[in-house]
């Protein structure tokens, strides 16, 4: 599904230059459910940006589902956008002034599907995530567990091959952060590839594999079996 | 364009958004209002000094006999000078006049009286031709002619105020004989005067019989001279050989100013011309002005729309949304704010100076403000398609700001 191959990233800023992903290689499969963790700076933040199409980078090879991803019109990427990913950000970034339901059928609206129609579909997904009676309220009557749900669905209704994920469950509780997970749990046991970037440990042992950053590399790669035993180191060190 | 589902887009966006729509629609419609008002007026001035004018001809110079106040050739000043009908003879001869009349008025004891009925009305004494002057409209009958003049026949042409207060009950002026001074006089004509009722408290007879029955030798006060299709240019120079002519038959310093007082309406008519030129422009830089505020406004409106918005921008570039309907959305949100408010402008404006016109008491050089509608059209056109290239520039370039910088904004 993706497909990396030495990735590079600088920021420059006036005469600094920040050099932030400094040869990244990755390969993730269809159907995968990874975190991405690192301490802040390591560059997770700028590799999911990057994979999402919303930042460009500066040198390596890029694929998205087979697609090249390099330079390319802003309409062209606007197309992969929209088609290909489903967004879930920290801040859930919902429209502010659209209720649930329009900020669940925006993706479609760029899809030209009619108002109806996607009205329709958005119902759908909003109710699977159990907020159909929530439907017609504003972001600012629900609560963050409710808008994140809300954004999920939006993520989910333009049936995109990657979930791409910048800590999900950064402005939530305990509680409501594990249903969150376990929402994308499902989402993934459907077929369709998740990507998380988190710092927190415990939802990053959700996931069947774990990226660690570290200054800019790939410092570790852990998979599925081999998280569940460092669940249990965790546990372990906790007590 | 016509995209339904756009509109709805923009509708919703709009009705999310009513402090930010009022006042960039606010702004609009102020400028409109305001340059409404600011170009109505302007006619109105202009009309009211149109119709100020309307009483009279603005084709004849008014030649009136003063005082000498210098000496000449051996006479002290001080010396009257006055008409008789030679001088008539002589300023008809000079090129230029198309038309003239002398005019006598007789003032004060005249009563007028038709059976009981009677009044002190103003009695002026003419030639056929001063029915020019005065831009006179025949009601019934007609005005004096030559035929009058030369037979000297007691006839009289009544303005309508004169006729309405001594016919009463209906009845019929023409051919009955009214009495002026103690002489008897026969109605030929009752007219109308655009000049107003001043104007129509007049009674007109022919000087010729003027001079006979009220013993005036052949005097008149003054002389009328009609110039049809003279520039202001052939009036001034006009005014100076009737000044030269005149001087050499009254004996007069040419130079004198108090000898001769002649009122030039051609020139007079020429300078109220320009001065609408000037004042007219004078309202269009102010007009010009408002419309440049108003698309200041718009276009600074514009800029923190697209700013406020720049992290929904992002949102929906990262659900798939292409530069050019980001640019569209805004675009298209501003074109119609604009050309909604410019058009209540439009409307609110022109009420208002319709309501002001009707309802204004007669004031002297103002009346029925108005204003052209392709002129405020294209001012409302002016401030759409401003208010559009003031959109254009920030939308563009918010729309080609990356997602993720977009995103990162608070």
């Amino acid at each position: 599904m993706i497909h990396i191959k030495g990735l590079h990233k600088s920021y420059i800023t006036g005469n600094n230059s920040l050099h932030v992903l400094k040869g990244i290689d990755l390969t993730i499969a269809p159907g995968e459910f990874v975190s991405i963790m690192g301490s802040s700076g390591s560059g997770k933040s700028t590799l999911l940006n990057i994979l999402g199409i919303l930042d460009n980078y500066d040198n390596g090879d890029y694929r998205l589902d087979g697609n090249l991803i390099a330079k390319m019109s802003e309409k062209k990427a606007a197309a992969f956008r929209n088609q290909l990913i489903g967004f879930v950000f920290q801040s859930f970034n919902l429209i502010s002034f659209k209720n649930a339901l329009e900020n669940v059928a925006l993706p479609l609206y760029y899809q030209q599907v009619s108002r109806r129609k996607r009205n329709l579909i958005a119902m759908e997904y909003l109710d699977r995530m159990g907020l159909a009676e929530w439907a017609h309220h504003m972001p600012n009557e629900l609560s963050g567990g409710q808008k994140q749900r809300v954004a999920i669905a939006r993520a989910l209704i333009s049936k995109p091959k990657v979930i791409l994920a910048d800590e999900p469950t950064g402005a939530l509780d305990t509680q409501t952060s594990y249903e969150v997970m376990d929402i994308l749990k499902e989402v993934n046991e459907q077929g369709i590839t998740i990507l998380i970037v988190t710092h927190e440990h415990d939802i990053a042992a959700m996931t069947n594999r774990i990226i660690r950053l570290r200054d800019g590399v790939i410092a570790e790669d852990i998979r599925n079996g081999e998280v569940k035993k460092m669940k249990e180191l965790a546990f372990a060190a906790a007590n | 364009m016509f995209d339904l589902d756009k509109w709805q887009e923009i509708f919703s966006t709009i009705s999310q958004n009513k402090l930010r729509t009022f006042l960039t629609a606010f702004s609009v419609a102020w400028g409109i209002i305001m340059l409404v008002i600011l170009l109505g007026s302007g006619y109105g001035l202009e009309n009211g000094v149109r119709k100020e004018f309307a009483g009279d001809a603005v084709n004849y110079l008014s030649v009136n006999p003063g005082m000498t106040s210098k000496a000449y050739k051996g006479t002290k000043p001080g010396k009257p000078i006055s008409f008789t009908n030679d001088d008539r003879d002589l300023l008809m001869r000079m090129p230029g006049v198309t038309a003239s009349s002398a005019r006598t008025r007789i003032f004060g004891s005249g009563v007028i009286s038709y059976k009981n009925e009677y009044g002190a009305f103003d009695i002026f004494c003419c030639h056929p031709e001063y029915a020019q002057v005065e831009s006179l409209r025949m009601i019934e009958g007609r005005f004096l002619n030559q035929a009058d003049i030369q037979h000297t026949r007691k006839v009289v042409s009544l303005g309508k105020v004169v006729a309405d207060a001594l016919f009463k009950n209906g009845e019929k002026p023409l051919g009955k004989y009214i009495r002026v001074n103690d002489v008897l006089f026969m109605v030929v004509g009752v007219f109308d005067d655009p000049g107003g009722d001043r104007d129509m408290s007049r009674i007109y007879i022919p000087i010729s019989t003027a001079q006979k029955a009220f013993n005036r030798g052949n005097s008149i006060n003054n002389v009328c001279v009609i110039m049809d299709g003279a520039t202001p240019e052939d009036s001034r120079r006009a005014e100076e050989e009737i000044k030269q002519s005149l001087s050499v038959r009254h004996h007069f310093d040419p130079s004198d100013t108090r000898a001769l007082f002649i009122y030039n309406t051609i020139n007079e008519y020429q300078r109220f011309i320009q001065l609408f030129a000037g004042i007219r422009t004078f309202i269009w830089i102010i007009g010009i002005g408002t419309i440049i505020a108003g698309i200041v406004g718009v276009s600074n409106i514009m800029m923190i729309v697209v700013k406020e918005r720049t992290k929904e921008i992002g949102i929906r570039k990262s659900m798939g949304a292409t530069p050019s309907s980001i640019v569209g959305l805004i675009l298209q949100e501003s074109v119609l704010i604009t050309a909604l408010a410019g058009y209540a402008g439009l409307v609110i404006g022109v009420v208002l100076l319709e309501v002001v016109g009707n309802n204004m008491p007669n004031v002297d050089y103002f009346s029925n403000p108005e204003i052209k509608l392709d002129v405020a059209i294209s001012a409302t056109v002016l401030l759409v398609v401003a208010g559009m290239i003031a959109g254009f520039v920030p939308a563009r370039r918010a729309a080609s700001v990356k997602p993720v910088d977009a995103l990162r904004d608070e």
